[in-house]
């Protein structure tokens, strides 16, 4: 990998680059799905290659190949140089970096169990187990369960002398099962939906989930819900279980503070943000008791969005978001930062592969615990709605009006949990609903959630991303729209 | 745009021909670490050129290799990718392709691989596309966002140019080849408190016309500023061809048999039965002139123009060879690559169009809302087929026969089979692309009693 680096920034150099930064990445996954008793998807797949990324004639260029010889890259950065001096036809000002020191590294995530010398039989098993539980209830139409391993070896190096070495390895897994009677879909997700839970961990991961255990369940409760009452429309007091509040923390918290977005870069695609520059340590976010950060630190736990360094070479951070309900941080790359006039980049570029050009994504965008036990949470909550596991999503392009439905709810009436409701759903303002929360869950409760999926760019990137939360009440908020006749 | 001189240099494309795809072809065969192999070879090269702000600040290209082995042992098969192409590499794939394919329970359901196939040609290639440089785009892209700055708006976007080429083969002695080009332009003109959106993607490049996408966005910035916010309710939509695509693009994978099979289609129990208006009619059909991709399915096996909808009713579905077998009918060339669980889907849908322009359809509405482009559309209830989502990048209030103004951005939760009930009118069939659905060609329809249930605070 040190030649390839070498090549890649002595001919960015020598061909007019004043900057250039080099990831050579090799990525490899394992996908297991079954359906039905029977293996649905069975893959590994590898991949290796180079991007180069360049400031030169004040302007930005990238290329990438997979070709690696030292022809093959050193054609890439050339081309990486000329694209930057086209991009220079249509430049308003030169590109200005926050300063940045150089580190010589190695990094990698701790894990257990290497998931890719697990037996593949052993895995496939498991998940058929949990299959074979699921479709023992009657009803059940489908069972589905995945497991998903990545490891990322990847090389950085800039000119500015970093040289960083990181190694990540993912795991996630998850079931469902669907039930289809009299005009109506139901479906249960254990631990969550989107192929369940994903962290950077080892095969310890999957072991700690017991899906066979949870299969049963899950498949009944995909059932009942077809008897299950309507939940109800109107002005409602909510609690949310902490995956769906990770996933609330993601749209409406986690893609409006990217700064990208907030400067007009992702105006065609991704949106823009409400969060205007002169709302930063001015915007009372949410209420008192909400604390928000980003944190890729490993101290923050094995998230989706923990690293060493982002891939621009800057160290793990922890930034914080909302402070006692204040908007007090972006996300933020080392252009942006400058841009903004702060001193530092927030460590927030990250990239898909070796192929795509790192942008800022969300780390650990995650809530601070609160010091309720979730009995007493539900004990003081004498009428709500308890929602739990994302069914679907949607937001404005500026972050401000979000829908959300998830898979179950369950009527809160008199301090306890009473009959089952199917198609729960709320919707809101950003910043009226962070407000109105009430009351969160202690760290008993709190949980580093994976989301594995999150796109944003042009080519579009998928990303994983974490969100550590837990349980929490919010008042006031409207309920039932999705289904409203 | 202007063509691309044909003086500059051409694109890295040609650096993988056609044939250093067969030998790498051949070479995988030979191995035989299986009762069968199959495998499938993509070369691309990609560059794009992205703006907002009035300035270029994102610039890429690609160039990128993916080899996938799938090797079936005994009853099971598996699958393995590589991008090196060395021996030791690609001896690897092949062995890991087998070696996973072993470990697994037998697929009774497995069908022996596909031989020789005959193939209908789809011309999709552009040398005028393969030829764009950074430079061509670099130039069209500074010339719209000049105009913007004339106009005192700001412009965002994407103009886009690449090549692809894949092949299939087996050692049954299938062989398939396909190649095309794809040049995409979009633009966002953003005002103060408004915005306008236009995009446009073609196999061939000299198709795609910025300064005429940018005037369009551009109009629609200018003429919906300072947006009224209307009372959320049932109204009377046009929806723009680039709306209907992202909403009627959440049908696709309903006419999959497996879909139907699992009890997850909208339309389990309803085959046969009208479901839609008598002026919905739907085909599969990737040989339609403003279609693109290969003629043949993950399998090798060739695709048939199928009839989705009849006037309304729910008439055929597609399969893939094995999902035919299960359902007692004959495979339709939608399958998707083994080994996978979702078994088949229609990817060039083409629905039947009208002769009533957007203006006519303006011009006969009461009151009621002109939509350009919706954002963020989730399934809701799957077998209602209720989505929810936003309006973004032009809404506009229709009063009296004329667009009155631009208005805020309004949620919708609508039941797509209930609106396609609702079509008052309908546009000619154009190619369209949006954001939310892979391209179709998909007519702009008026649709009544569209349900919004909120509205934003822009």
């Amino acid at each position: 990998m040190q030649d390839y680096v070498n090549w890649a920034l002595e001919t960015a150099k020598r061909r007019g680059a004043s900057y250039a930064d080099v990831r050579v990445m090799d990525i490899r996954h394992r996908e297991i799905s079954t359906k039905n008793g029977e293996v649905g998807t069975l893959l590994e797949s590898e991949t290796l290659g180079i991007g180069i990324r360049v400031v030169a004639s004040g302007a930005w260029g990238f290329a990438a190949t997979d070709r690696l010889t030292r022809e093959g890259v050193q054609a890439c950065a050339a081309e990486a140089v000329a694209i930057a001096k086209a991009s220079a036809l249509a430049k308003r000002e030169n590109v200005a970096l926050a300063p940045e020191q150089p580190y010589i590294d190695t990094w990698q995530n701790p894990f257990l169990k290497d998931p890719f010398r697990i037996p593949v039989e052993r895995q496939i098993d498991l998940l058929l187990a949990a299959d074979k539980e699921m479709r023992r209830v009657k009803g059940v139409t489908v069972a589905e369960g995945s497991m998903s391993f990545c490891r990322i070896e990847q090389l950085f190096a800039s000119t500015i002398g970093s040289v960083i070495h990181q190694v990540k390895m993912q795991s996630g897994a998850g079931i469902v099962a669907t039930a289809f009677a009299k005009n109506e879909i139901q479906k249960r997700s254990y631990p969550n939906s989107f192929g369940g839970q994903h962290m950077l961990k080892g095969y310890e991961l999957v072991e700690s989930l017991d899906l066979v255990g949870h299969a049963a369940r899950v498949a009944e409760e995909a059932v009942a819900l077809h008897s299950a009452a309507q939940c109800p429309e109107g002005q409602r007091t909510i609690i949310l279980d902490s995956s769906q509040l990770g996933l609330q923390i993601h749209e409406s918290i986690g893609h409006p503070i990217e700064l990208d977005r907030v400067l007009g870069m992702e105006a065609n695609f991704a949106g823009m943000s409400f969060l205007t520059i002169d709302k930063l340590r001015k915007l009372k976010y949410g209420s008192d008791i909400v604390n928000v950060v980003a944190d890729a630190t490993l101290d923050h736990g094995p998230g989706l969005g923990t690293f060493g360094y982002d891939d621009e070479g800057v160290p793990a951070q922890s930034t914080p978001i909302i402070t006692n309900g204040l908007f007090t941080g972006y996300l933020s790359s080392r252009e942006t930062a400058s841009s903004i006039g702060e001193n530092r980049s927030g460590g927030a570029m990250r990239t898909e592969s070796w192929n795509r050009l790192p942008m800022i994504r969300m780390t650990n965008i995650s809530i601070h615990p609160g010091a309720w036990k979730f009995d007493d949470l539900i004990a003081d909550t004498d009428d709500a709605i308890y929602m739990e596991t994302n069914r679907s999503w949607s937001i404005d392009d500026r972050r401000y009006h979000f829908q959300f439905s998830t898979e179950i709810g369950w009527e809160i009436k008199g301090g306890k949990k009473t009959r089952m409701l199917k198609h729960p759903s709320y919707s809101g303002i950003t910043t009226e609903f962070w407000n109105s929360c009430d009351a969160i869950c202690s760290r008993d409760y709190w949980t580093l959630w994976g989301t594995p999926n999150c796109g944003k760019g042009q080519p579009m990137q998928t990303m994983g991303t974490g969100h550590g939360a837990s349980p929490a009440r919010f008042r006031n908020v409207k309920v039932g729209v999705a289904f409203a006749k | 745009m202007t063509p691309p001189s044909a003086r500059l240099k051409k694109s890295s494309a040609k650096d993988f021909t056609a044939t250093d795809m067969e030998r790498i072809a051949e070479r995988i065969l030979k191995f035989r670490a299986a009762d069968e192999t199959e495998v499938e070879i993509g070369a691309a090269t990609d560059a794009l050129t992205r703006f907002a702000n009035n300035t270029i600040h994102q610039n890429v290209a690609e160039r990128i290799l993916g080899i996938s082995v799938r090797a079936v042992v005994d009853g099971r098969t598996a699958r393995a990718s590589t991008n090196k192409t060395d021996d030791e590499s690609l001896r690897r794939v092949v062995d890991a392709a087998a070696r996973l394919a072993k470990n697994q329970p037998r697929n009774p359901g497995l069908l022996p691989m596909l031989g020789s196939q005959k193939y209908r040609k789809v011309a999709r290639f552009s040398e005028a596309t393969v030829a764009a440089t950074p430079q061509d785009r670099a130039r069209a892209v500074t010339k719209v966002c000049k105009r913007a700055e004339k106009n005192r708006q700001t412009a965002a976007g994407i103009f886009a140019s690449g090549a692809s080429r894949t092949l299939l083969a087996n050692s049954k002695g299938l062989f398939a080849r396909y190649e095309q080009t794809r040049a995409e332009f979009s633009v966002t003109i953003l005002e103060a408190n408004s915005s306008g959106w236009a995009k446009s993607n073609s196999p061939d490049i000299r198709e795609i016309d910025p300064d005429s996408l940018a005037e369009s966005a551009s109009r629609k910035a200018s003429e919906s500023r300072a947006p009224r916010e209307v009372e959320p309710g049932h109204y009377t939509v046009i929806l723009e061809p680039s709306a209907v695509l992202d909403l009627v693009g959440f049908l696709f994978y309903d006419f999959a048999g497996t879909a139907v099979l699992d009890k997850r289609s909208c339309f389990t129990g309803r085959m046969g039965k009208k479901v839609c208006g008598e002026n919905i009619t739907l085909w599969d059909d990737v040989y339609h002139p403003l279609q693109l991709g290969a003629p043949y399915d993950g399998e090798g096996l060739p695709r048939q123009k199928i009839l989705l909808l009849d006037r309304g009713v729910p008439k055929n579905l597609v399969y893939s060879r094995a999902t035919a077998k299960k359902m007692k009918t004959k495979p339709t060339g939608h399958g998707f690559s083994l080994p996978n669980e979702y078994g088949e889907a229609p990817m060039n849908l083409v629905f039947a169009g009208g002769d009533k322009s957007v203006d006519d359809m303006v011009r006969s509405t009461e009151r009621g809302i002109l939509v350009t482009r919706l954002w963020y559309i989730r399934e809701v209830d799957p077998y209602e087929k209720v989505l929810t989502g936003m309006t973004r990048d032009g809404t506009f209030l229709v009063e009296n026969g004329r667009v009155t103004g631009g208005i805020r951005n309004l949620r919708f939760n609508q039941s797509v089979l209930e609106m396609l009930s609702n079509v008052e009118m309908l546009g000619p069939a154009v190619r369209a692309a949006g954001e939310e659905s892979f391209e179709m060609v998909v007519p702009a329809m008026k649709v009544r009693n569209f349900h919004f249930s909120e509205v934003t605070k822009f």
